[in-house]
């Protein structure tokens, strides 16, 4: 049986994206897809390799490397999910790649396109095993800056621009609070591990108010990558701006991986007084706030920005719940029914356009991308036997054992919205006569891709235990940590 | 042999999706699970009270989810009357112009939801397979459907949406108020349970309004009834006759199997409340029934209205009052069905269903005349149909109601005034048959052509229905009898 050291998994993905980077200076003749094909590849060994992976070592024998790094269920967990996400995304990107080129007039830059992913996916991995604030600082930084350039990739069009300024702008302070924040807790506790923060905590000899001071910029500072209210207003535009494939990234990845850390981070800090109270009213707002927000929307991008903002505010309910199995389950449908929804839309709104009104007639014009959109729909909505339904089931059924009396509410009414707003998109393809008539090309890989994405939609949404195994595979983790804190 | 009948419907959909033969493959479907349904009510035990056929695959146990199949005689009876209104409404559906595999399936998947509903024995598969129907009928309306066909399909499902949720709340409140090591979403475990310690009488009150409002909502409860008339309308008849004869009757079996046993002192509470909502169901909405001056929406307010006996039988909280309801599901579910599958062939053939329009439609379409009139027969209950055997059983219940009240009573006073509900439904019905198949006949539809003798086997079957469980009630009493009796003598 061979076993492989976790750690080594972030320096493969490294080094496959920097081969692909300097490969790609030197080769200016052949076709830059084929970079694509190699990232997908050398992504998908990773993941195999990942569920070889060597126990952690015990304390006595660790090296320091193990002060910041963690390889918990949580953290291998999230590791296989971030690789199954960029794998997509590439697959995406392979197919928007011809957009990329009439808008930039080049193809000599594509190549970053398909590696700087590589990058930003090894800083995914990186922040979600961190366990200490400047390992989490770095990585987050790794993350966000390879970001900033995807977002505004298309560096001719005015609102990708427009796009990656926000992005930037927004992100710098949103790292900013972060670090004030850590600064705090370093000043109170003298600690930057998270464990040893939570000792610290404990002991009952700290200043209260300063340190819950710096939780606070700390929940601020992570509030901007969730994306929760009041630090959403980035969200729209960006979500509308940044090409599509780097859209599905931002909102499945960097919220994932920014729960995972907030899941860490507030444990400690759950200790501090008003700190659920915190949650529980960011989670309320950014639900409400979401699932208005998205009901008048009629460009589908800027729907599913409002939507993903609506999502947050669902897993938040599960956080400020501390109910980590959820949250991690609801992430996993979220993975699935957000990459569907992107993936379909990338050939539609390659043909058409990104309003709602392009989409009129899908089902005569293309009636597998339809019925694909449908189930995406189904699932964002919540209807049962998706994936999606069984995440708001797990969702509602902890806040109820937790008496969140408003949470629920909130929660069943938004519900209801969501219905509204998922539903006139396939309201859109079902009802309405079709505008253009020409059916919608797709390559193989893609709908291998969404065939995969829908069959796991269905199977999840009637058999979710295999998610909830894999949580457990690594004994005992921050999972069951979290659980038992309840 | 349940397996069957709830995977059967979903594969034949998959099968016409893929590509298959359309009405063949839907209506062997159809037909099958009629079979199977038969076969299950040949071969049940009678004389046994507790579940039977039963399977089960675990799904979760993690979240103590199962995926368990079983039946007992009140769910039965559900199964009997989804797969005969299946094949009807199956029947009825004919050559469909836009989208006809869409059409097949989506009919396919509601009746699959309304199957796995009643078989389940798991709360969460109970409430998953009803959501299930909830997009095809959105599309059914949306796409197929007459009239304001956007703002009803809207309508239906934002209400329908919300009020499952507040179901859903309410079921998981159930669940969590179980001590943890006995927590289940399994029915029979759960009954054990409660049987055992009952729970605390505020926990019941509130989970009961949960219970009652978001089954009101799917059952058209007043004051939560106004999606119902003008979804109907709007619905290809098909799709009506699905939904007002089998998909809504889910909320009347889950009221039935969850609250009236596990949260007696809730239904207690709550009694009052609900005396004065099925009242309204009954006489305000029997007012506004004799208003409507087109046929589909009188039939989607009449139907709105004979929920309110149902009620009065479950409210009625004793053997005869429940068993009254039980029956009276079936009976209307059956009436309602076949009274839409006429309502739908006039449409087709005339393109209006407003009473001014209609007239003399008798001589042009005797046969569609007749069956009409058996079915408004058996919608107002006279004697011979299934509908009065029930209705008089659920007076009869709700008089000697189960609250122990010595004198006469508030619950009682309800009852009487229900009663006039009666006259109301036969000045509805009457009027509605007048104008439409009797008069003068309008010049434009002197040449309509009756009812095609294929159709002619479903609307017969359905009447069979009526008629015979009009004149044998006790082939179905004696299924329910048994389970209530169990849940009565339980809870004294």
């Amino acid at each position: 049986m061979i076993a492989i050291p976790p750690p080594h998994l972030e320096i493969d993905v490294l080094v496959l994206g920097m081969a692909i980077l300097i490969l790609e200076a030197f080769t200016t003749k052949i076709d830059k897809r084929i970079f694509a094909y190699a990232g997908i590849v050398g992504l998908t060994l990773v993941l195999v390799a990942g569920f070889f992976l060597a126990p952690a070592p015990a304390a006595a024998e660790a090296t320091p490397l193990w002060n910041f790094y963690t390889a918990d269920a949580l953290a291998i967990f999230f590791k296989r999910f971030m690789l199954v996400t960029t794998i997509i995304v590439l697959a995406m990107m392979i197919d928007y790649a011809p957009a990329v080129r009439v808008q930039d007039n080049r193809s000599s830059s594509l190549g970053e396109f398909f590696s700087l992913p590589l990058l930003t996916c090894a800083g995914l991995m990186y922040l979600v095993s961190a366990i200490d604030f400047i390992f989490i600082f770095v990585a987050l930084e790794l993350v966000t800056i390879s970001f900033f350039v995807l977002v505004s990739f298309p560096r001719r069009n005015a609102v990708a621009l427009e796009a990656g300024i926000k992005y930037l702008i927004l992100g710098a302070l949103s790292t900013a609070f972060l670090v004030y924040g850590v600064t705090w807790i370093f000043g109170v506790t003298g600690e930057t591990n998270l464990q040893r923060i939570a000792t610290a905590f404990a002991s009952g000899k700290i200043d209260n108010h300063a340190a819950s001071f710096g939780a606070v910029l700390v929940i601020v500072g992570l509030g901007f990558k969730i994306a929760a209210v009041p630090f959403q207003i980035w969200v729209p535009d960006v979500y509308q701006g940044a090409p599509t494939p780097v859209t599905a990234f931002l909102s499945v990845a960097s919220k994932a991986a920014g729960f995972v850390v907030l899941l860490r981070v507030l444990q400690p800090f759950l200790i501090l007084p008003h700190m659920q109270s915190l949650v529980v009213v960011i989670a309320l707002l950014t639900v409400l706030y979401g699932n208005l927000a998205a009901l008048p929307q009629n460009n589908l991008k800027r729907l599913l920005g409002y939507s993903s903002i609506a999502h947050a505010g669902y897993l938040l309910i599960g956080v400020a719940c501390f109910d980590g199995p959820a949250v991690v389950f609801y992430l996993v449908a979220y993975l699935l029914m957000t990459l569907l929804s992107f993936a379909i839309m990338i050939p539609v709104v390659g043909s058409s356009g990104e309003e709602i009104s392009n989409f009129d007639g899908l089902a005569k014009r293309a009636p597998f991308l339809a019925f694909g959109m449908l189930l995406a729909m189904a699932s964002l909505a919540g209807v049962p036997f998706t994936a999606g339904f069984f995440g708001k089931f797990a969702i509602f059924a902890s806040a109820i054992a937790h008496n969140q009396i408003l949470l629920v509410v909130a929660g069943v009414l938004t519900v209801a919205c969501g219905f509204y707003y998922y539903l006139k998109v396939v309201r859109a393809m079902y009802w309405q006569p079709s505008a253009a008539q020409e059916p919608v090309r797709i390559s193989m890989l893609s709908r291998v891709i969404m065939i995969l994405l829908m069959i796991a939609t269905i199977l999840f949404g009637v058999y979710p235990q295999p998610v909830l195994n894999a949580m457990k595979s690594n004994g005992a983790g921050a999972v069951a940590r979290s659980t038992s804190n309840r | 042999m349940l397996l069957f009948l709830v995977l059967c419907p979903i594969v034949a959909a998959i099968v016409i999706i893929l590509g298959g033969p359309v009405r063949l493959t839907a209506l062997a479907a159809a037909l099958l699970n009629l079979a199977a349904a038969l076969f299950l009510f040949l071969q049940f035990d009678r004389v046994g009270t507790g579940f039977q056929f039963v399977t089960s695959f675990v799904v979760s146990s993690d979240w103590r989810i199962h995926f368990t199949l079983g039946v007992d005689g009140l769910s039965l009876l559900m199964l009997l009357l989804a797969t005969i209104v299946t094949v009807a409404a199956i029947w009825f559906a004919g050559k469909i112009e836009n989208y006809e595999r869409a059409f097949y399936a989506s009919l396919l998947l509601i009746s699959a939801g309304a199957i796995g509903a009643f078989a389940s024995l798991d709360l969460f598969f109970f409430y998953a397979f009803h959501e299930l129907a909830l997009i095809p009928t959105f599309l059914l309306i949306g796409i197929w459907g007459t009239g304001n066909r956007v703002r009803a399909a809207w309508k239906i499902t934002i209400y329908l949406t919300l009020g499952s949720f507040i179901l859903l709340i309410g079921l998981i409140l159930l669940y969590q108020s179980v001590p943890p090591p006995e927590r289940s979403f399994d029915i029979r475990e759960l009954q054990q349970s409660i049987a055992v310690h009952p729970l605390a009488a505020p926990d019941q009150r509130h989970i009961f309004l949960l219970l009652l409002v978001g089954f009101g909502v799917l059952i058209s409860l007043f004051p939560f009834h106004s999606w119902a008339p003008e979804a109907y309308a709007s619905a290809p008849a098909p799709a009506a006759m699905l939904h007002a004869g089998v998909l809504k009757k889910f909320g009347l079996y889950g009221l039935l199997r969850l609250a009236i046993p596990m949260l007696p002192e809730g239904a207690h509470y709550w009694m009052y409340l609900l005396a004065i909502l099925l009242l309204g169901n009954i006489i305000y909405i029997g007012l506004v029934t004799i208003a409507q001056k087109q046929l589909d929406w009188m039939l989607g307010y009449s139907s709105v209205m004979h929920m309110g006996y149902i009620f009065l039988g479950i409210a009625s909280a004793n053997v005869l009052g429940t068993t009254g309801a039980a029956v009276l599901i079936f009976a209307h579910g059956l009436s309602i069905a076949l009274l839409f599958a006429i309502a739908g062939e006039i449409r087709n053939r005339t393109g209006t269903l407003a009473f001014s329009d209609l007239g003399g439609l008798g001589k042009v379409m005797p046969f569609a005349g007749l069956a009409f009139g058996f079915a408004a027969f058996a919608a107002v209950g006279l004697p011979g149909f299934a509908n009065f055997a029930s209705e008089i059983m659920i007076f009869f219940g709700a008089i000697r109601n189960g609250w122990d009240m010595q004198q006469f009573h508030f619950f009682q006073f309800a009852t009487v005034l229900a009663l006039w509900g009666v006259v109301i439904s036969t000045v509805y019905i009457l009027r509605a048959y007048r104008s439409t198949f009797m008069g003068t006949i309008n010049e434009r539809w002197s040449n309509l052509v009756d009812l095609r003798t294929a159709l002619r086997i479903p609307v017969a079957l359905l009447i069979a229905g009526l008629l015979w469980f009009g004149f044998f009630p006790q082939t179905v009493v004696q299924l329910v009898t048994p389970i209530f009796t169990t849940y009565f003598t339980a809870a004294k």
